[in-house]
């Protein structure tokens, strides 16, 4: 029996046999008021170019963005840095050129038609769709009223992430000491039994992720001088991944309002014509 | 047209004339487009040509799909990253075709309920009513496949978890999980048969849809009275039904109009609101995700698969008298399908002699509750199996069985319906009185 039979089997007993239970973390999410949020709301330039730049300085030193194209940092509506600049930046990256070296491939500097890099860690994840994978807010009760109404998805996630490492709890002092770091945000890392009551609710939030706080304040200087402290910084980075993750957000926001537009002019006509049409046969009659 | 007498089509130029006696094309649409339809239908019935639209529309923007996806697993979801950044026009048409499965099933349950409601299924009607369950099986098998296409997490766990139900069946269940797969577990074969029955489906669905139609122009429209056009001559057919063309082909594009103004709302500025954040994060069969959970649309019949755990008493009765054949995991899956079985046989369950529920006082508030019950099943699915969820969902399965298989049977003998017009004539000018009908626009049967 392979593995992936095991686990089809074990999928499949665990939905419909026996009831799951998964006592789960209590995370704090930080409802952050981004300028991408509802329906007129669009990417704020210098805040993607800031976070590109935090991207960059910071995180991929070991995540990748292997889905995003270097050109598309030039595109309207993201950080559209001018094209001399994009082709600078390229060059900051190699890439693995398989054409090269009589076909045996070799690293060249990248170019705006090449993609960022991959992960260069195994187990630090690929960040280009991270802003439409933790999208997880569809409380309360499953409802995802929180996600309708107060625009959270997964760019609050990760800037919550980001921002969400504290000192560990007393509870957490007193058992084994536990690998990683204590995140508030976090919900599906390891848990110190010594923080779970009689219950079996923890009593913090979060748990415990593998990532070092990736951010301390002052980390970067921003060329306009933007604040850094990790709070901003955060909400910046995660700003660029929800771009990363959806470049195209500014076209559909602008193709859905024009086709909700028409449709509704449309819809009108449509009422007037079929008032006028059924009017005879409503009003205008003669019962015999 | 259902032995209603009407004027029938007549070729008038000479290339008509010629092209009837050769090809009698023309006359057929014409005859389907000036169907004699009773002039009384509400709202409900404008359900049919938003389903059309959307098959069509699932269609088209499928096609375009198509042309830029790859069926590989190393290749699938940067396929879909590749069309949803670099194709032209390739985010909106996937997301069209994403939501344009929501509306579809939006539609669909509207459409079955609104006939349950009315009756629609009683006869003359069964075979369209049965043909109609056909399309909505159909319809699931097709969505389930194309949500494994990106091959994302939710993708390649839930195939893992929807094929191990055919897995739960005794004896020959592993045989027919390996037969469905391709293979021992989810992988390549899976995904490449998935996808050449994405792409089939449809089109049976379509041609369903045809005979569909083809059954209900057959015996006529049902109509909120549930009161059959009168065929006793072609004068008083004409005071009950107005022609298709183009009373309700003009009434049902406002209704689509008016729907799709939502559904593009939902395309543009929302447009994963319905869908599940873990299908962004590539297919890993060693990382399963912390709960597996279907689309929305699939969440009341999980919700009855889940139901059903091995302390019910019916599950350790049905274990017990099968020898241990019927486990738990069996039973769900039993379960499961028979709540879309017991619907389909709702043409023989129902024994009430009146078929709309408008005249049928405490049918209306069984109907009421199955509405209720089916939305409760539908958020019951997407929680956690552990208590209180677990309790909900058992009695909430067990309402959606009594209806149909107690409820239904008992109201017909119990029950003492109320008489419902003589004529679908009588029913439309009470809605709209001849002289100062000018409270009539507030009609909700306008």
């Amino acid at each position: 029996m392979n593995i992936f039979r095991k686990l089809t089997l074990a999928a499949a007993l665990a939905v419909s046999a026996t009831a799951v239970t998964a006592a789960e973390s209590e995370v704090r999410i930080e409802d952050f008021d981004f300028s991408f949020e509802g329906p007129f709301g669009s990417f704020d330039q210098m805040q993607l170019q800031r976070g590109l730049q935090i991207y960059t300085e910071i995180c991929s030193a070991c995540h990748g963005l292997e889905h995003v194209a270097i050109r598309t940092l030039h595109d309207e509506g993201g950080p559209a840095l001018p094209e001399d600049q994009v082709f600078a930046y390229a060059e900051f990256y190699e890439v693995f050129d398989p054409a090269l070296f009589d076909g045996e491939g070799d690293f060249r500097p990248a170019t705006p038609a090449d993609k960022f890099p991959a992960s260069s860690l195994s187990n630090a994840p690929d960040l280009s769709l991270m802003a439409k994978a933790r999208a997880g807010f569809h409380g309360p009760y499953g409802t995802g009223l929180a996600q309708l109404f107060k625009g959270m998805g997964g760019a609050e996630y990760i800037a919550s992430l980001i921002d969400g490492y504290e000192d560990e709890p007393e509870c957490a002092l007193e058992g084994e000491p536990m690998d990683g770091f204590y995140n508030t945000a976090f919900a599906v890392g390891g848990f110190p039994a010594s923080c779970i009551d009689d219950h079996g609710h923890h009593m913090v939030p979060g748990s415990w992720i593998a990532m070092s706080p990736p951010l301390w304040d002052g980390a970067i200087d921003f060329a306009d001088g933007h604040a850094n402290d990790v709070h901003h910084m955060a909400e910046d980075v995660a700003a660029f991944l929800m771009w990363t993750a959806e470049p195209k957000m500014m076209a559909r926001k602008q193709a859905g309002l024009t086709g909700i537009i028409f449709l509704s002019l449309l819809s009108v006509l449509l009422y007037l014509t079929n008032k006028r049409l059924w009017a005879p046969h409503k009003y205008g009659r003669k019962d015999s | 047209m259902g032995g209603i007498p009407h004027d029938h089509y007549e070729p008038k130029s000479n290339f008509e004339k010629a092209m009837d006696k050769r090809l009698p094309i023309i006359g057929l649409l014409h005859t389907t487009i000036m169907a004699p339809t009773p002039k009384n239908l509400n709202w409900m019935w404008i359900w049919g040509i938003v389903l059309t639209f959307t098959l069509a529309l699932q269609i088209i923007t499928g096609i375009v799909l198509v042309m830029h996806y790859t069926p590989h697993v190393d290749m699938a979801f940067a396929s879909i990253e590749h069309i949803m950044r670099d194709v032209n026009g390739g985010h909106m048409i996937r997301y069209f075709h994403m939501n344009g499965a929501s509306l579809f099933f939006v539609a669909v349950y509207a459409h079955i309920f609104r006939g349950l409601y009315y009756g629609s299924y009683k006869a003359p009607r069964e075979v369209t009513w049965i043909i109609g369950m056909l399309i909505y099986l159909l319809m699931m098998g097709t969505a389930f496949m194309g949500y494994v296409l990106p091959w994302g997490q939710m993708s390649f766990h839930g195939t893992a978890v929807i094929t191990g139900l055919f897995g739960a069946i005794p004896f020959i269940g592993e045989s027919i999980q390996t037969w469905l797969l391709g293979a021992g577990a989810v992988g390549q074969p899976a995904l490449n048969r998935f996808f050449s029955l994405h792409y089939l489906l449809p089109f049976v669905i379509a041609g369903l849809v045809i005979v569909h139609i083809w059954a209900f122009h057959t015996t006529g429209n049902n109509n909120p009275t549930g009161v059959e056009v009168r065929r006793t001559s072609k004068e008083d057919a004409a005071k009950d039904t107005l022609p298709f063309w183009p009373y309700f082909v003009i009434k049902d594009l406002f209704a689509l109009a008016v729907i799709l103004v939502v559904f593009v709302a939902v395309v543009g500025l929302m447009p994963n609101y319905l869908g599940h954040p873990d299908n962004y994060i590539p297919a890993n069969a060693l990382a399963t995700p912390a709960h597996i959970v279907p689309e929305w649309y699939f969440l009341p019949f999980y919700a009855i698969l889940r139901a059903f755990t091995a302390d019910v008493w019916v599950v350790i009765f049905a274990n017990w008298v099968s020898f241990g054949i019927i486990d738990a995991k069996f039973f769900g899956v039993l379960a499961m399908f028979g709540a879309i079985a017991v619907m389909a046989l709702a043409p023989w369950l129902d024994t009430s002699s009146v078929r709309s529920g408008r005249y049928r006082p405490m049918f209306k508030w069984w109907f009421a509750l199955l509405v209720v019950d089916f939305i409760v099943l539908m958020w019951v699915g997407a929680r956690p199996a552990e208590a209180p969820y677990d309790s909900i969902s058992l009695i909430a399965s067990a309402y959606w069985f009594g209806y149909f298989l107690v409820i239904l049977p008992l109201l017909g003998v119990i029950e003492k319906p109320l008489t419902p017009p003589a004529t679908i004539e009588e029913d439309f000018n009470a809605h709209y009185p001849a002289k100062g009908g000018s409270d009539a626009a507030a009609n909700p049967a306008e």
